[in-house]
């Protein structure tokens, strides 16, 4: 403990000053900046002279709620973060309950393949997923076509383009979260099963009453982080749909982008950021409140 | 049994993963039209590379490409020089305020970037920055995830290898470029691949900061195009192949040092 002295402290600071200053000035900075914006009538003429920018209270915020166009948006983002989020989860989770098994070699070649579509680039796989869900030509309806499914146009078809769009997620990222769940998974001890089978706990038991709580801290954390991730939905409709039809899947992003960027409505953009904040900040207290709630039990 | 259907079922899951990337790459070698027919073809019938020489040559390519191997190269070298002295210090130093400013970072990275987004535009136009590589550098040059990610590397590294330095008269600086460095060397790994793949791949800010197709990088050049070739997958595929080649690549190398950051960055601070 000896060489914590005052000297050294000056040291830290000088380590730490660069990422600090740059944090500070290009992220706290914008979000504080944002939410003053997000009270203020900021549009094109703001952006020519600051002279025309005046405060208004609550009136994005209310001009918000009394949009459909952003309730559709909320809704939509909604449906993705429900069906795509779940998802993910299970498919995940099951991907990494199938490569720890010990029955299983060349591991390293399956997580290779499963996870390569986390790295792609989203806005390429998107362009390469838009001409898979081709009703006439694309590879899906074509293997569907064994089963017997008559052709769908995916991504023309306002009941369909969502689920294409929850599709092609969970096949996006399934990759990333199979890795931390196998980390977790090799965490449990092998006592536990071995006490389990002497007991003659069947697989489905096992999973049950030792997979399940034992990996609890780790599904917490993959959840929260999907739940953010999925909150964010942009580039996926932007490429496939750009948020039809019908506005089907126009995402809070998007619409959040098109507003701001497209049209300048700078402060109403601004609110409907601070909207998004708000719901995966609630969303987040959500999941640590049932998680820390079913511990108690 | 239970083994070969197990076997069986990756097996098949494994080839619904590929299946998409196979397909775009037997159709980037296709002549224009030939990837729009019944059924879908996984080899091409006649190879060619015409789909790459009209990137290439007529629809200049080679600029975006180049933009976004200079803009992640720059991004990932300084923001590993940033976040690894940040880090250290977090982890080796005592300090005013350290727990508090810790977990001020730490809380904040529930904060989407889209935020950010609007002042941040406003801010690099004041600047005279925007639809240059510098906005797409600004906001790259520190990040939360990197700090915490070497903070919890350098933790492990023991005391009393910079304790020794520091009586042999070694000085702060030194400590920090001579021994932690080459010490964490698998983690800087890990976040140089991090980083330079969450550059390569970004796609709202850049759509937001550059104007100029010249100055796109390519998954905004990509997607521009796509507006006006929506009937050509052929050409659209070579492109998606030259935008996921270069982190695939890096990945593939690197893949080790990747996934094990997964796995750090996923345990509790």
């Amino acid at each position: 403990m000896k060489f914590f002295n005052k000297e050294n402290s000056s040291a830290a600071y000088m380590f730490l000053a660069p990422a600090m200053i740059s944090i500070f000035i290009f992220f706290f900075i914008p979000v504080i900046a944002a939410f003053i914006i997000s009270f203020t009538d900021f549009d094109v003429y703001a952006l020519s002279s600051y002279g025309y920018l005046r405060f208004v209270g609550f009136r994005n915020y209310i001009q918000l709620m009394n949009e459909p166009l952003f309730w559709t948006a909320l809704k939509n983002t909604f449906y993705f973060v429900i069906f795509a989020g779940p998802l993910s989860v299970c498919v995940s989770l099951a991907a990494a309950i199938m490569l720890n098994s010990k029955l299983i070699k060349y591991k390293g070649i399956f997580r290779l393949v499963y996870f390569m579509p986390v790295v792609t680039t989203l806005v390429a796989v998107a362009i390469v997923w838009r001409f898979i869900y081709h009703p006439r030509f694309g590879l899906l309806n074509y293997a569907l076509g064994f089963v017997g499914i008559h052709p769908i146009d995916w991504l023309g078809d306002p009941n369909w383009a969502m689920p294409a769009i929850v599709l092609m997620s969970v096949w996006k990222n399934f990759g990333y979260n199979m890795i931390i769940f196998i980390a977790g998974l090799q965490n449990i001890p092998e006592y536990l099963y071995e006490a389990a089978i002497l007991e003659g706990a069947n697989s489905w038991q096992q999973f049950k009453n030792i997979t399940v709580p034992m990996l609890a801290p780790t599904t917490l954390f993959i959840s929260i982080i999907t739940m953010i991730g999925y909150f964010q939905l942009f580039a996926e409709p932007y490429i496939m749909t750009q948020g039809g039809p019908l506005n089907k899947t126009l995402s809070i992003v998007q619409y959040m982008y098109q507003e701001g960027f497209r049209w300048w409505n700078m402060g109403y953009s601004a609110s409907i950021a601070f909207v998004l904040f708000f719901i995966i900040f609630i969303g987040t207290l959500i999941q640590l409140k049932v998680q820390k709630s079913s511990e108690e039990v | 049994m239970k083994k070969y259907l197990l076997y069986g079922f990756l097996i098949i899951s494994g080839l619904i993963t590929l299946a998409p990337f196979i397909w775009m790459v037997s159709a980037s070698f296709m002549h224009d039209g030939h990837a729009s027919v019944y059924p879908p073809r996984f080899f091409p019938d006649e190879f060619t590379f015409e789909q790459y020489i009209a990137l290439f040559s007529r629809l200049n390519i080679t600029r975006n490409f180049l933009n976004s191997l200079f803009i992640s190269v720059i991004v990932t070298g300084i923001s590993l020089i940033f976040n690894s002295m940040a880090g250290y210090a977090f982890a080796k130093y005592r300090f005013k305020g350290k727990n508090k400013l810790f977990n001020l970072l730490l809380s904040s990275m529930i904060i989407p970037a889209q935020v950010t987004m609007l002042p941040l535009f406003l801010m690099l136009k004041e600047f005279g920055f925007i639809n240059t590589y510098m906005a797409l550098i600004i906001p790259g040059l520190a990040n939360i995830f990197g700090i915490f990610l070497i903070r919890q590397y350098a933790l492990s590294i023991p005391d009393s290898l910079i304790e020794s330095a520091r009586l042999d008269g070694a000085t702060d600086f030194q400590i920090y470029y001579k021994i932690i460095m080459p010490l964490a060397l698998p983690i800087l790994v890990t976040l140089a691949i991090f980083t330079f793949m969450g550059t390569w791949n970004d796609f709202l800010w850049p759509l937001i900061a550059l104007n100029d197709s010249s100055m796109y990088t390519l998954p905004v050049a990509l997607a521009n195009l796509m507006g006006e070739h929506t009937k050509d997958p052929e050409l659209m595929m070579a492109g998606s192949v030259l935008t996921i080649l270069p982190v695939l690549i890096v990945f593939l190398v690197l893949q080790k040092y990747y996934i094990k950051g997964i796995m750090m960055g996923s345990v509790k601070g």
